[in-house]
């Protein structure tokens, strides 16, 4: 359960960026997660929300971007959707993939009042 | 109203440069830095034992040893004869972070050592997430657990470059398929590089005892060389 301590490292950023930019508490976080990332957002979501309260971003949401997986096969060239849990090449059926996209885990965008 | 501020930028940014800087610093004194994961239980300790006591001649064997509670696997490391070992109790938390490999290597002469094992707590998830600035991540699973295990954790065995494949001596005993358990493994990751051994018969541990001293010798020029910093 390790998204208790990513929810910490979101928040201590986010605390971090008001300071640094004189921001008002953001109402909203933007996250993009990768399906390869090894986070799981519902679990972050719950997380984040039970270490907000009383604190200056209790009022803040997470909007999370789910960022499917895509891999090109490093046999054939082809590009496709990864499915966890084993790639599989559809064209050639090689298991020699390279990852392109999915794996990130960033804060996007912060948005505060005017 | 309300405007957009955009940030792009890794929530785990500080651990990345922390990693990095890790990474630098065991290469600048010449140490090669093995992460090594698996589920509790499966022999990591065990393997670290075999591990110091055959090389500790040829190398200088230093480990830090993650826990949630206690201290017995640094003291089994220095038992068996590492040159220096560490505990780092994380006190619940599931998995070590950079910053505790920081802390626990600050009093540690790392140009002494020439291979430094992250014993990570016992755990298939979490750890898969947090580089240590390690130069190879190694899994290791038993053959008294699930030859499926790697379809299960994929995450951790597409990130790892290495497999371990413990208690063999025990094969035959369990439903655990070894040739099924490495063709799982290779559906993840083609690339893994894997050991079959008994830590408790010694078979195959020769293998993968090369295969450090080889790893060892490759940053031995950067011993050499010493450290301009």
């Amino acid at each position: 359960m390790h998204e208790l301590a990513i929810a910490e490292n979101i928040f201590s950023t986010v605390l971090g960026e008001m300071e640094a930019r004189r921001l008002a508490a953001p109402v909203k976080i933007g996250l993009c997660i990768g399906s390869l990332s090894g986070v799981a957002p519902d679990a972050l979501s719950f997380s984040f929300d039970i270490i907000k309260a009383e604190t200056p971003l209790a009022e803040t949401r997470l909007d999370i971007e789910r960022r499917p997986a895509r891999g090109a096969c490093q046999q054939c060239g082809r590009r496709f959707d990864l499915e966890e849990p084993a790639f599989l090449c559809p064209n050639c059926g090689s298991h020699r993939i390279q990852v392109k996209d999915g794996r990130q885990l960033d804060i996007t965008y912060l948005e505060v009042p005017e | 109203m309300s405007r957009t501020i955009k940030l792009d930028q890794p929530v785990l940014a500080e651990h990345l440069r922390r990693a990095d800087h890790l990474r630098r610093t065991f290469r600048r004194n010449g140490v090669a830095v093995l992460n090594l994961v698996s589920s509790p239980g499966a022999g990591k300790t065990t393997l670290l034992e075999r591990t110091i006591e055959a090389l500790s001649p040829r190398l200088a064997i230093a480990v830090i040893a993650g826990d949630v509670q206690t201290q017995i696997d640094a003291d089994r490391a220095r038992a068996a004869g590492a040159r220096w070992a560490g505990p780092v109790e994380t006190n619940g938390t599931c998995h070590l972070e950079p910053w505790m490999i920081e802390d626990r290597i600050a009093d540690l002469d790392l140009a002494a050592i020439d291979l430094l094992f992250i014993e990570n707590v016992g755990n298939l998830v979490c750890p898969a997430v947090y580089d240590l600035g390690e130069h190879h991540k190694a899994v290791m699973l038993s053959t008294v657990e699930g030859d499926d295990k790697p379809l299960k954790y994929p995450v951790m065995f597409r990130n790892a470059s290495t497999m371990i494949i413990n208690k063999t001596d025990l094969l035959g005993l369990t439903d655990f398929q070894i040739d099924r358990a490495e063709e799982n493994a290779r559906r993840i990751n083609p690339d893994l590089v894997i050991f079959k051994l008994s830590c408790k018969t010694g078979e195959g541990l020769t293998a993968w005892f090369d295969r450090l001293l080889e790893m060892a010798n490759s940053l031995l020029p950067h011993k050499t060389q010493g450290n301009p910093e």
